[in-house]
């Protein structure tokens, strides 16, 4: 018998606010979080926009030490941890903790801090030569990403498979669908999944400049993000994070969790054309579509709403319409697909995990969150995309898709809990 | 790795750039006579560096098996991957018309401690030192962890499942294991692997802080593990690629079956938490051994994490002793990488892939600079020994806190 994985717990820190509250009245309202950035004088980029989180690690709850030792984009991962835990009811000092995962992905990871210490040991890029006695303390920690699942498992006690998964801008969706293959295969039963990154540097803004992935409209940043809509021009960074305690059915069932719903499936393809271009047709994603349903055993016309990846670069909306209409076929026509990237940016690997929880969320409330900005059609996106405002709708089974650098396309697949035969 | 009667994962190709050799052949001639290439490092702008020994791969030119437009893109670690790749992927005789009928079935997975370190250095010094315009278009692509994963999959057409483990050491075997768990799940045949390029100067100031590493500048005693002399471990490049296949593809391809995957666990215990690391690494060879339906008694040689702290060393070596109980005494163990250096997540591939490669010449290879062991094992020591070779356990761990464990055995 197939083992099925429900998820328990959501904790998020996202743009707009901090706490899975915050974050769904953002979305449930169609606010957006876009601004100027401030975390940096951004003089002399293209893109000088982006979604700041507003974060206060002591006022979130972090120890002095815990600030001194983690990144950003670790301590976001352990303020959604401590949340999604808390949300789940789960005594982690209760359960074998050889039977507890982490899976956590991050795109950039510590880069961010990577920056700020080359900036001190290279003299401001004077020099090739570095001068190691100007580092400051912990740079070991940023050099590498399994800091940020080695990190949240310590916090959180586990001993079963710690990983942190790298897949560029599906990460988030990655590291959720490695976390259900973790625990639906038996390598553990509960699992800690999610997503983390703190993106928003000189280095990271100024390399999507270089491929104006990024969007110019420095002059009107709350409506700058704008998926699927005709005046698109790129996308808004963001950061954030997102956790949920995945776990066996029975195991929440046994003792008697709130089940939000299941994590029931996961594909991911590349698409072996180019690093950061996409086809116009969308096959692999729709591939990666269609194989999650399988792995869900549902058929394309059961989903009742889709979590775009939804960008707002030119050429992934239209990617992205083709792939969805091409798994779904005439019932794509029918299905809501919204971006919460118009309010919360992108984050990059860590929007996959952040849009994992919306579609909790949106289950949760029976709610669509809508597309921001979304005003002026364009011909080539022909979908509904839930302009401006949430919808209430009933969601039996949500999917979320993401593309990203590298080819990748990742689909995800959440549903009620219902019975069903294996 | 799976259950009797499904998808049984095998090793059908071996491609490695090595401080010690460029190829499979050369990697494993120099692996099996004990070579050391452990030296002072010559890095350009790393002379100043508290950090003296290295390995360097020396003599490799990437513009030879990489063209241009793809150079120009990618850092020093992809190169690696890219020429691992092809070298795996010729070895097994995989050529572009086996997997273009179906190319959601060939995948790549790789691990990937550091990423793209000296390319990285190079754009952040534009950006600061001459400003953001300066900065060029790949930056975004070359540094990141999944460049390897993505540019294996573009230059082969490879649309199947396409996975990063950005991990410490351990999970290079772990990456291993995911590609096995997709063959048992449907896909046909992955590249599978780490390698790593982490000698950029700054990548270097990097692992300064790493409690762990040698502070020797012999370079002949400044990795010796499980010696009384163990003062850490020396940081190293390179790696290998393997290509993991359904073994029912690669016998209907007619290709020969290198090992099988047998069997894989993972455990976690902290980082730098050495003392528990005896638990978490026994754990794994318990699950890793279980998976593989393998007694303890059948496992006729370990390949060590051998980090080479005391500390460490003993925590490994009661390890061994607590999941293979008596025979934990009598298995030979070895760890090659004493001549090498540890290559982050891509030291235990090259492990892996020095594994598969004595339990074809029934030969285990000897652990170089190492001699007067001071904890209960037989480590190999001085010269390889022949030995009928028919199941191999390979051990890592994280700087993170990671253990792992993979059981390869005979193709038959």
């Amino acid at each position: 018998m197939t083992r099925r994985v429900a998820v328990t717990g959501i904790g998020v820190v996202a743009p707009g606010g901090i706490g899975a509250d915050a974050f769904w009245d953002l979305l449930a309202n169609g606010r957006t979080a876009t601004r100027g950035i401030t975390f940096f004088d951004p003089a002399g980029l293209r893109s000088r926009i982006a979604a700041e989180c507003d974060f206060d690690p002591v006022a979130a709850g972090l120890s002095e030490e815990q600030i001194q030792r983690c990144d950003r984009y670790i301590q976001f991962a352990l303020v959604a941890g401590e949340e999604a835990v808390r949300d789940a009811g789960l005594d982690l000092t209760r359960v074998n903790p050889w039977r507890v995962a982490v899976s956590l992905g991050t795109a950039v990871g510590g880069t961010t801090r990577l920056e700020s210490d080359y900036v001190l040991v290279s003299h401001h890029g004077e020099r090739w030569e570095v001068d190691h006695e100007r580092a400051r303390p912990h740079l070991e920690r940023a050099f590498t990403p399994s800091t940020l699942a080695s990190t949240v498992a310590e916090r959180f006690g586990a001993r079963g498979p710690v990983q942190t998964v790298s897949t560029g801008c599906t990460s988030g969706l990655d590291a959720v669908g490695y976390a259900l293959y973790t625990v639906q295969e038996g390598r553990a039963d509960i699992c800690i999944a999610g997503a983390s990154d703190s993106p928003i540097s000189p280095i990271t803004m100024a390399c999507f400049d270089a491929i104006k992935a990024t969007s110019p409209n420095n002059d009107d940043p709350e409506h700058a993000s704008r998926p699927f809509d005709n005046d698109r021009d790129g996308f808004v960074m963001g950061e954030g994070g997102a956790v949920l305690v995945l776990e066996e059915l029975e195991h929440a069932r046994a003792r008697g969790a709130r089940v939000y719903c299941e994590l029931s499936g996961y594909a991911t393809f590349g698409n072996a054309y180019h690093m950061t271009g996409l086809t116009s047709e969308g096959v692999e994603m729709a591939r990666a579509i269609e194989q999650a349903l399988d792995h869900a055993r549902l058929d394309g016309s059961a989903i009742d709403y889709v979590n775009a990846h939804g960008s707002g670069t030119r050429q992934n909306d239209r990617h992205e319409t083709a792939a969805v209409k091409r798994a779904l076929g005439h019932h794509a026509y029918e299905t809501p697909m919204s971006s919460i990237k118009s309010m919360v940016g992108h984050s990059l690997g860590a929007i996959g995990a952040i849009e994992v929880a919306a579609c909790v969320l949106a289950m949760a409330h029976q709610v669509v969150p809508p597309t921001a900005n979304y005003e002026t059609p364009d011909p080539e996106c022909d979908l509904d995309y839930v302009p401006r405002v949430a919808r209430e709708r009933r969601l039996d089974a949500v999917l979320s898709v993401g593309s990203g650098f590298g080819g990748f396309q990742s689909a995800v697949i959440l549903t009620r809990p219902r019975e069903r035969s294996s | 790795m799976s259950a009797p009667g499904t998808r049984r994962a095998v090793v059908t190709g071996i491609g490695v750039v090595a401080p010690n050799g460029t190829t499979a052949e050369t990697f494993w001639k120099a692996t099996q006579e004990g070579v050391t290439v452990l030296d002072r490092i010559t890095r350009e702008g790393c002379g100043q560096l508290p950090l003296k020994v290295a390995g360097q791969v020396p003599s490799f030119d990437a513009s030879a098996v990489i063209e241009e437009r793809i150079l120009v893109q990618t850092d020093r670690f992809t190169h690696f991957a890219l020429a691992a790749a092809d070298e795996a992927l010729q070895d097994a005789r995989l050529g572009r018309a086996d997997t273009e009928g179906a190319p959601f079935s060939a995948g790549v997975v790789t691990a990937a401690g550091s990423g793209g370190g000296e390319f990285g250095q190079r754009e952040l010094q534009k950006l600061w030192g001459k400003g953001s315009r300066y900065v060029g278009p790949w930056q975004s692509i070359a540094w990141f962890y999944a460049a390897s994963t993505g540019q294996i999959s573009i230059r082969r057409g490879f649309k199947g499942p396409c996975s990063v483990v950005a991990a410490d050491e351990a999970g290079g075997l772990d990456a291993l294991a995911h590609a096995a768990r997709a063959v048992a799940r449907g896909t046909d045949v992955l590249v599978a692997g780490s390698t790593e390029a982490p000698l950029a100067p700054y990548s270097m100031v990097c692992q300064l802080g790493y409690g762990e590493l040698s502070p020797v500048t012999d370079p002949q005693r400044a990795y010796r593990p499980f010696t009384g002399d163990a003062s850490g471990f020396v940081p190293a490049e390179g790696g290998a690629m393997l290509v993991v296949e359904d073994e029912r593809a690669a016998r209907a391809r007619g290709v020969p079956v290198r090992a099988v995957i047998a069997g894989h666990a993972a455990t976690f215990t902290g980082a730098g938490r050495w003392e528990l690391s005896r638990q978490g690494l026994a754990e794994a060879i318990r699950g890793a051994l279980a998976q593989a339906g393998c007694a303890p008694e059948e496992v006729d040689v370990v390949f060590a994490d051998a980090l080479g702290t005391p500390q460490a060393d003993r925590a490994e070596a009661l390890a061994i002793a607590d999941a293979l109980g008596a025979h934990g005494r009598q298995v030979p163990v070895t760890a090659p990488k004493t001549g090498i250096g540890r290559a982050y997540c891509a030291a235990p591939v090259l492990d892996a892939a020095a594994a598969v490669l004595a339990l074809e010449h029934g030969l285990i290879p000897p652990t170089p600079n190492v001699a007067d062991i001071c904890h209960d094992l037989d480590l190999v020591t001085g010269r390889a020994r022949p030995a009928p070779v028919r199941t191999a356990l390979v051990l890592s761990r994280g700087l993170m806190g990671s253990n792992s464990a993979l059981v390869l055995r005979h193709g038959v």
